[in-house]
């Protein structure tokens, strides 16, 4: 006896994962590799453009976080329809994500550019998830859809 | 990556604050002491040259949107020279358009001061 499956059609799905330290100077190398992979992706220049903003401004969202995190991780998921980025506060030390930093806070001029910053994120960006857990910290969810 | 910040003038009314490089969360804060220190010595007519600045952020923009506000309350005015398709573009996207001359030249921005 023979049995028969639908035959479901599969995308290949490529990912890329970056870990960098959750300091302001690390922030340009996330830029640049979101560069190279929406270049390897083909998308234009504007798209490009877009992601690299996108990735940075996330970045900068966690690392101007109140809480204790050391590192910011950043998740490239892409298929021929599209590229879903993941950026979220990450820690090796188990239970310390969210934990609030010891002597530091968020300022006026800090709350107001992240503001700027998730704007910035919606505009540029086709799908935008922002999402803070008391646990793991923030997470930015985005999707950026492939044309062509 | 890094920011050069090269400050001219005066040259009529305005001091020229040339930015070269990248402006992000970790280049700004060089970028604002400098303005700030213009300020501090009571330079209120800035013009600000982004035409050598290949990116920008929001940091950056908190810097731009940081010094007009406080040239403004002495009357001043801050200017700036973009001729960045995608700089531009993030100038629009944040309605920034609205509140800073933003000009193809140094000359047509510093003229626009006087």
């Amino acid at each position: 006896m023979s049995s028969s499956s639908a035959v479901v059609p599969q995308t290949d799905v490529t990912m890329v994962d970056l870990r960098i330290p959750r300091k302001a100077e690390w922030v340009a190398v996330a830029r640049l590799t979101m560069a190279a992979v929406a270049n390897r992706l083909h998308c234009s220049v504007e798209d490009i453009e877009d992601l690299k903003l996108a990735v940075a401004e996330a970045c900068t969202s966690c690392i101007q976080q109140p809480t204790s995190t050391d590192q910011v991780a950043i998740t490239c998921e892409m298929d021929a329809n599209e590229l879903r980025l993941t950026v979220r506060e990450h820690t090796e030390h188990a239970g310390a994500a969210a934990a609030p930093r010891a002597a530091a806070s968020v300022s006026v001029s800090e709350a107001a550019e992240s503001e700027l910053g998730l704007f910035l994120i919606r505009s540029l960006m086709d799908h935008v998830e922002y999402t803070i857990d008391p646990q793991l910290g923030l997470r930015l969810f985005m999707v950026k859809k492939l044309l062509g | 990556m890094d920011i050069k910040v090269k400050v001219r003038g005066p040259e009529g009314d305005a001091y020229i604050v040339e930015l070269s490089g990248e402006i992000d969360v970790y280049t700004s804060p060089k970028v604002k002491e400098s303005i700030a220190e213009l300020i501090d010595q009571g330079h209120y007519s800035l013009v600000i040259n982004l035409e050598n600045v290949r990116y920008i952020d929001s940091t950056g923009l908190g810097v731009l949107i940081g010094a007009l506000k406080r040239v403004r309350e002495h009357g001043g005015s801050v200017n700036l020279v973009c001729t960045n398709p995608q700089i531009k573009k993030i100038f629009d996207i944040t309605g920034l358009v609205k509140i800073f001359g933003i000009f193809e030249s140094e000359a047509s921005a510093t003229q626009a001061l006087a």
